[in-house]
């Protein structure tokens, strides 16, 4: 066995270690981390990895994910809590209606690339956000409160080991989802649309569909979240999908990392575990946000994982014994590769 | 076919609102009056848009930065001048030319730390001015507090102005506002065409590499640009907050505002900001006024579809050049 396979084994190891651990949460640590932290962490990288896997794999970096987060979690729970419909058939009815939404917000915006990618996201975040906003039916400003989910579940206030139990299985799935599709001959077509969206058209390819598909396919993730976040809160509102949580998903999408997928949970546990106890520390917890935001998009655009991905390939190295690294073993990936000069 | 349709939906809004205007004759009576005031509220808030959208559509035409802390830089104009005009009782106009360069300042140090060394990176920079401005609007509300405030108008701007028709009056601010935006135009246009500064500038647009090799150094004009583009953006926040008010959350809102007006226009078009602003200062005005009653709660939605249908139309906006 060479010593590179070691490393590997150990790398996946470490992984499974990392995952034991998450899941021992709720044994090992108090309810008040296991529901502020553990859920918070969860439902927050569930919408955020759905960022990561469009601008990751399709150059798309959409502010929308929160409105189609926002579109599943509150038709379930308006449907649940109003018409008195079956926690799951609510959710299943959101998720669907979350898909669709995207399908449109995806046919609608892939003619635009780069930053008018992301202006014309953002516009959808508050469309959908004044809509909920304006409408009575979905509570207008005062949201649904009391969003109950699955019996099964427990009580996520009280006792969240099982929804926390039941965030992770679905984190684990979308992260293995996403990977899947991103391995298959559509999600290497959308990188390759990401990367050079002319020759890709030249090959044959119909670089819009590409973008659209892609756009539909993360939308249900995002609406997942939107769910699951309904039920850890036990209340969603229009506020829950304002601006400034559309730019604080992209935020923690960013600071773990925009090139791999897991770097949308690492960003998600690093802003909740501020959130949760930087807040008493320092009045000025916004600011350091944008501080730490800044410092990784300047020092290290994959994020915090791509710092660790880039310490591991140093240790790496120091481990394999002498063998001089090749000139850039770690040189990061541009953050993602888009321009407005895409279609010269 | 989709802009055909785009089209005819914009004339039918436009002659409901006409015939809701004039349906009741031009009598005192009638609602002429209502819409001559709607539609003067409609136009000085498009000088308002376009002065801060000219600013930060300059900074994309020329270094395709799209700076997304222009919100914060606007709001900090506005708070500096309400410091200097309440506190310091200096003159409206000076503390109107003081905030500019406090905006323009902090912007030329945003661009030369950090933007800089970027260039040709947009997606990178777009991240970069997002952390910049999370980090200035969370300092303004330590240092100015929460409540919505509002600066005083020069003197003999105060008193509103008799228009002369069905007995209507209306702030002669506002009005100032408009001509201001006009003014702000006219010199662009001017500096534009007549100058060799301008001459510069827009074969800095064109091409910035070939400009740069026929000796023109590109960097100083650029870090101009970014000054006086944050400058308007301040300019912009000391007129909102003299005509409505100053409060957290406004630098937000007047960047989607400013984003929209460019981008419905076409990034880094001075004409296309001056049609984008009065087409989001009209649609806003008339759509709060104008549509039934049972809907009117979804009037703020009407300018982001109108954003999303040009977009989805023309993917550069009107007068956007594909690039």
């Amino acid at each position: 066995m060479t010593m590179d396979r070691m490393l590997t084994l150990g790398t996946r190891g470490a992984l499974a270690v990392v995952l034991v651990v998450v899941a021992l949460v709720p044994v090992l640590c108090t309810t008040f981390f296991t529901s502020q932290v553990g859920l918070t962490s969860l439902w927050l990288g569930i919408v955020a990895v759905s960022l990561t896997f469009l601008s990751g794999y399709g150059g798309m970096v959409s502010l929308a994910q929160t409105a189609l987060f926002g579109v599943a979690g509150l038709i379930a729970a308006r449907l649940s809590v109003e018409s008195g419909w079956d926690p799951w058939a609510a959710a299943l009815a959101g998720i669907l209606a979350a898909t669709a939404v995207g399908l449109l917000f995806g046919a609608v915006a892939s003619g635009s690339q780069g930053i008018y990618f992301l202006i014309i996201t953002l516009a959808f975040a508050q469309v959908t956000y004044f809509y909920f906003a304006a409408v009575p039916t979905f509570g207008a400003h005062e949201g649904i409160n009391g969003v109950r989910p699955p019996a099964v579940l427990g009580d996520p206030v009280q006792d969240p080991a099982r929804m926390y139990w039941f965030l992770l299985v679905v984190s684990v799935l979308a992260f293995l989802g996403l990977r899947h599709v991103s391995r298959t001959a559509f999600g290497l077509a959308l990188q390759g649309v990401r990367d050079d969206p002319v020759r890709m058209a030249a090959l044959g390819y119909n670089v819009r569909l590409h973008r659209i598909l892609g756009f539909t396919l993360a939308a249900p993730v995002a609406g997942a979240a939107g769910v699951l976040s309904a039920w850890s809160n036990t209340r969603m509102s229009a506020g829950s999908i304002s601006l400034a949580i559309a730019i604080l998903v992209l935020t923690t999408a960013v600071i773990g990392g925009l090139n791999r997928l897991e770097g949308a949970w690492v960003g998600a546990l690093i802003y909740t575990l501020c959130d949760t106890y930087l807040r008493g520390w320092t009045d000025r917890f916004t600011t350091w946000l944008g501080v730490v935001f800044l410092v990784i998009v300047l020092v290290s655009p994959g994020g915090v994982v791509g710092l660790l991905g880039s310490a591991g390939s140093w240790l790496r190295h120091r481990l394999a014994g002498g063998a001089p690294p090749p000139a850039a073993p770690s040189t990061p990936a541009p953050p993602v590769p888009v321009s407005s000069g895409g279609a010269r | 076919m989709a802009a055909t349709a785009a089209v005819v939906v914009g004339v039918l809004g436009l002659l409901g609102v006409l015939l809701q205007a004039f349906e009741k004759g031009l009598g005192t009576e009638g609602n002429v009056p209502t819409f001559i005031l709607i539609t003067l509220n409609g136009l000085t808030l498009a000088g308002l848009y376009f002065i801060s959208a000219s600013g930060l559509t300059l900074i994309f035409g020329l270094l395709r930065v799209t700076n997304l802390a222009h919100g914060a830089l606007f709001l900090l104009g506005g708070y500096v001048a309400l410091e200097l005009v309440q506190d310091a009782g200096m003159s409206w106009w000076l503390a109107a030319v003081l905030a500019m360069g406090a905006s323009g300042l902090v912007g030329l140090v945003v661009h030369q730390l950090f933007l800089r060394w970027n260039q040709g990176q947009d997606l990178r920079q777009a991240l970069i001015t997002i952390a910049v401005s999370l980090i200035l609007a969370d300092q303004m509300l330590a240092h100015f507090g929460a409540t919505p405030t509002a600066i005083a108008p020069p003197e003999w701007l105060a008193q509103p102005l008799s228009l002369g028709v069905y007995d209507l009056s209306y702030p002669r601010f506002r009005l100032a506002m408009l001509v201001a935006a006009l003014v702000v135009g006219l010199l662009f246009w001017l500096v534009y065409t007549r100058t060799r500064v301008g001459m510069v500038v827009r074969a800095g647009v064109d091409d910035t590499q070939m400009t740069s090799a026929l000796g023109v150094n590109v960097q100083r004009v650029f870090a101009a640009a970014f000054f006086v583009g944050s400058a308007l953006a301040g300019l912009g926040g000391v007129f909102a907050g003299t005509a409505l008010s100053l409060a957290p959350g406004q630098d937000q809102s007047f960047l989607v505002s400013a984003l929209v007006v460019v981008i419905v226009g076409g990034m880094g078009s001075l004409g296309g900001a001056a049609l984008g602003a009065l087409l989001l200062g009209l649609v806003d005005q008339y759509a709060g006024a104008y549509l039934p009653a049972e809907y009117s709660n979804l009037s703020a939605l009407l300018t982001f579809v109108l954003l999303a249908v040009i977009l989805a139309v023309r993917p550069t906006g009107l007068f956007g050049k594909a690039r």
